[in-house]
C-alpha cells in the first residue's frame, strides 16, 4: 500500500467470522435504528439543541471500528454518534445525553456534539470541525511514546479537510511517522455546501500525497471495503511505519443538521441514497454467500429495537441535573 | 542564584526526570532536530530548554512551525496519558492555535461529565520592552483567564517559576504559564531540591499600610521600585504579586483593602477587559466598603504594542507611572477628607 489509488484492490487479508459478521451488524443496526429514532423525537421537540445524524454513513464507523480495543483512541466530527456506538459507549447513556439528562454520558453537560467516553476510547464529538484531527496527533504521540502499539483514528468529514488543523495534522503526523489513520467521511457536503464547490479536487485522498502518506478512497457504503483498507493502514500504523488517509464515499441520509429542510438536494439524491443503503448491501452479502441466516440478522434488529425503545423511555423518565450539577468538573481542582 | 531561564530549565529536567510522561514539544525547543549540525543548536529561542534534547532524546521534540497542530497534539497526548509541555513561542501566537486551547482543553473536562483529565502546560512568553512590535509584544493572559477551565501561572521571580512549574506539570488541569521575555536572566535563590507553590495564593512581597498595589509577573518589580520612592516620601504601599490570575487569590486582595482602604491595580494587558478592570470590579462588588477612595488602574493605553523604542517606552507602565497615581489617591483622599 502506497500512494494515492482510486479504488484499491482489496486482497481478502482479513477474513471475517461469524460472530464477527453479527457484531459488526449490529454495531451497523444499533447506529440505524439510534439515527432514525432521534430524527423523530427531534421532530416531536423532545430533544433539545443540535443535532446531526449519521445515519446512511454506518459502515465507516462499523468498518473502522472493528479493528480497534479500548486502548486504541478516536476523535470524532459533530456527526459523531455512530463513532461513539462503534466504539462501545453504552447507548442508553447516549440517548440520556442527548436529553440533556443526569443519567446521560456526560450527565448532561455535552449533549449530541460532545458526546464522550474516555474509558472506551472515545475522546469526543466535537462541535469545532477539524477540531480533532490535532488532538488525533496527540494520541499518535502518546501511544508512540508510551511504546504501546495503540493506534488513533482520526474520524473528518469532507468539510473539515478544508480547515487548517486537518492539513497541519497530516504533516505532523507523517512528520513524526505517528500511529494514526485520519479517517475522511466525504458525505458530500460541507453543511449545504457541496463538496463539488468546496474543493477543486474529486478525492480528499489525494491530499495525503502532498504529505508523503498512503491515500486510499473506498465505498463507504461498502463495510468490507471499509474494513479492508482500514485493516491494512492500522497494520501499517501498529508496525511503525507511519499515518494512513483513508477515504470514504458516503451518503447523509439527513440534513446537515435535524430541522435542515435540504432545499440544496436534488429531489431523488436521497432517495438514490437509499437505494444503495450499506447496511441492506451488507446483509445482502452475508445471506446471499450463506455466511449468516436472515433470520438471526431479523432477530439482533429486533433486540437492537427494543434496546432503543427502553433508551428513549428511560431517558424521558431519567432526572434532569439540579443547580448542584452546574458548577462541578470545571476543573479537577481550583 | 538561579535565573529565571535557569530556573524553568530545573523545573523541566526534575519532573522528565521523576515523571516518564513528562515531555517537552515546540518549535526549535531543541533547535536543529534533522540537521547536519548540532541537534540541540538552540534549546529554545531563548536557551529555556537547552540541554533537555541530550538527556531525554525521545522526550523533547521540535515541531514544525505549526501550531494549531502541535498545541492541539499536545492536548490529546494529555487526554491519553501523557504529561505534556508545550512551548507556544510568544503568547501572540495563540491567534493561530486557540481553538484547541479554549473549545478544547479547557473545555474536555466539564462537557465530558468529569471524566476527561487533561494535563498539559502550554509555556509561553508575553510582554513588551524588547522592541518586539505589535505581535510579538503582548501580554494576553487576561484572554485566558477569562476562559473556565484554565488555569493561568505569570511567575515574577526564579525561585517562583521553578516552584509554580512544577506545580503545573504535576497539576491535572490545563495550565498556561506566562513568561516575560524580559525577565529570563533575573536571578533568585532558588534550592536544589525539587518543591511545588500552590495555585491560587498571592505572595505579599512588600508591606504597606497606606495603598495596595496589586501586580504580576514582570511589573512586581516595577511596583516596588515605585513603592520604595514613595517610602522615601511617606507613603506606604503593600505590594501583592498574584502569581497566578487563575485562580485568583481574590481573598488576598481584600485583606490588604481592609488594611490600606486605596487599591492600584498595575498591569501590562490592555485596559478593556483586563486583569486590572477584572480586579477593579471584584473589589467594587465585594469590598467596596473598605475603600476610601475611587480604585485605579495603571495599563497601556488602549493601543498595540508600538515598536519605535520612545513609543515603546511610553506605552508601558513605570515606577514613575504607578508612584504617580499612588500619589494622586492620597492626595485625594487627604483633599477629601
Amino acid at each position: 500500500m502506497g500512494g494515492y489509488c482510486v479504488n484499491a484492490t482489496l486482497d481478502n487479508s482479513h477474513p471475517l467470522d461469524r460472530e464477527a459478521l453479527l457484531s459488526a451488524y449490529r454495531v451497523m443496526t444499533t447506529i440505524r435504528e439510534f439515527e432514525e429514532r432521534i430524527h423523530l423525537e427531534m421532530a416531536l421537540g423532545e430533544i433539545p439543541g443540535f443535532v446531526h445524524l449519521y445515519a446512511g454513513e454506518e459502515a465507516v464507523a462499523a468498518g473502522v471500528c472493528c479493528h480497534l480495543d479500548d486502548g486504541d483512541r478516536i476523535t470524532s466530527t459533530h456527526r459523531g454518534h455512530g463513532h461513539a456506538i462503534a466504539k462501545g459507549c453504552d447507548v442508553k447513556a447516549m440517548m440520556a445525553e442527548l436529553y440533556g439528562r443526569k443519567t446521560g454520558l456526560c450527565h448532561g453537560k455535552g449533549g449530541s456534539m460532545h458526546i464522550a467516553d474516555f474509558d472506551k476510547g472515545m475522546l469526543g464529538a466535537n462541535g469545532i470541525v477539524g477540531a480533532g484531527a490535532p488532538l488525533a496527533c496527540g494520541i499518535g504521540l502518546s501511544a508512540k511514546i508510551r511504546g504501546t502499539k495503540e493506534v488513533g483514528v482520526s474520524f473528518l468529514g469532507d468539510g473539515a479537510s478544508n480547515q487548517g488543523t486537518f492539513l497541519e495534522s497530516l504533516n505532523l503526523a507523517a512528520v513524526w511517522k505517528l500511529p494514526l489513520i485520519f479517517v475522511v467521511e466525504n458525505n458530500g457536503y460541507g453543511e449545504a455546501t457541496p463538496a463539488t464547490y468546496h474543493q477543486a479536487i474529486d478525492d480528499v485522498a489525494k491530499r495525503a500525497d502532498g504529505f508523503g502518506m498512503p491515500g486510499i478512497v473506498v465505498d463507504g457504503r461498502d463495510f468490507f471495503a471499509v474494513r479492508e483498507a482500514v485493516g491494512h493502514a492500522i497494520e501499517r500504523a501498529r508496525r511503525g511505519d507511519g499515518p494512513s488517509l483513508v477515504e470514504c464515499k458516503v451518503d447523509r441520509f439527513y440534513g446537515h443538521f435535524e430541522g435542515d429542510a435540504q432545499a440544496y438536494r436534488g429531489s431523488s439524491e436521497v432517495e438514490n441514497a437509499r437505494g444503495r443503503d450499506c447496511i441492506e448491501q451488507f446483509v445482502g452479502r452475508v445471506t446471499s454467500a450463506g455466511l449468516v441466516e436472515l433470520g438471526h440478522l431479523a432477530a439482533i434488529a429486533q433486540e437492537v429495537r427494543t434496546l432503543i425503545d427502553d433508551a428513549v423511555t428511560e431517558a424521558k423518565a431519567a432526572p434532569w441535573p439540579d443547580e448542584s450539577d452546574l458548577l462541578t468538573d470545571v476543573y479537577v481542582s481550583y | 542564584m538561579l535565573s529565571i531561564q535557569l530556573a524553568i530549565n530545573e523545573a523541566l529536567d526534575q519532573e522528565m526526570r521523576r515523571d516518564p510522561t513528562v515531555i517537552v514539544i515546540g518549535e526549535d525547543v531543541a533547535g536543529g532536530s534533522g540537521s547536519d549540525g548540532e541537534e540541540d543548536a538552540w534549546g529554545g529561542p531563548l536557551g529555556v530548554t537547552k540541554g533537555l534534547k541530550g538527556k531525554y532524546p525521545d522526550r523533547v521534540l521540535d515541531t514544525p512551525i505549526t501550531e494549531s497542530a502541535f498545541i492541539g497534539c499536545a492536548i490529546g497526548a494529555a487526554a491519553s496519558g501523557l504529561r505534556p509541555v508545550a512551548e507556544l513561542m510568544f503568547i501572540d501566537f495563540l491567534g493561530v492555535c486557540f481553538d484547541q486551547v479554549y473549545n478544547q482543553a479547557a473545555k474536555f473536562r466539564y462537557m465530558f461529565g468529569g471524566k476527561a483529565v487533561t494535563p498539559v502546560v502550554i509555556r509561553t512568553m508575553y510582554g513588551a520592552g524588547l522592541r518586539a512590535a505589535s505581535q510579538h509584544s503582548q501580554a494576553l493572559y487576561p484572554i485566558l483567564t477569562h476562559i473556565p477551565g484554565l488555569k493561568v501561572v505569570i511567575p515574577s521571580n526564579a525561585y517562583d517559576a521553578k516552584g509554580l512549574l512544577i506545580q503545573a506539570i504535576r497539576d491535572d488541569d490545563p495550565v498556561i504559564f506566562c513568561e516575560h521575555k524580559a525577565m529570563y536572566t533575573l536571578e533568585a535563590d532558588v534550592p536544589e531540591e525539587s518543591y511545588t507553590i500552590p495555585f491560587g495564593v498571592a505572595k505579599t512581597v512588600r508591606e504597606g499600610s497606606d495603598v495596595t498595589i496589586v501586580t504580576v509577573g514582570n511589573l512586581v518589580h516595577v511596583c516596588t521600585r515605585a513603592a520604595e520612592q514613595l517610602a522615601r516620601e511617606g507613603i506606604a504601599c503593600e505590594v501583592i504579586d498574584l502569581r497566578t490570575t487563575s485562580p485568583l487569590d481574590d481573598e488576598a486582595i481584600y485583606r490588604s483593602v481592609e488594611k490600606t482602604g486605596r487599591l492600584v491595580v498595575v498591569d501590562e494587558s490592555y485596559p478593556r477587559c483586563g486583569l486590572a478592570a477584572d480586579i477593579l470590579a471584584l473589589v467594587a462588588q465585594n469590598a467596596f466598603d473598605l475603600l476610601d477612595a475611587p480604585p485605579q488602574m495603571v495599563t497601556p493605553p488602549h493601543a498595540p504594542v508600538p515598536f519605535s523604542p520612545p513609543l515603546e517606552d511610553m506605552y508601558l507602565p513605570t515606577p514613575e507611572r504607578v508612584a504617580a497615581a499612588v500619589r494622586e489617591m492620597v492626595g485625594t483622599v487627604v483633599a477629601g477628607a
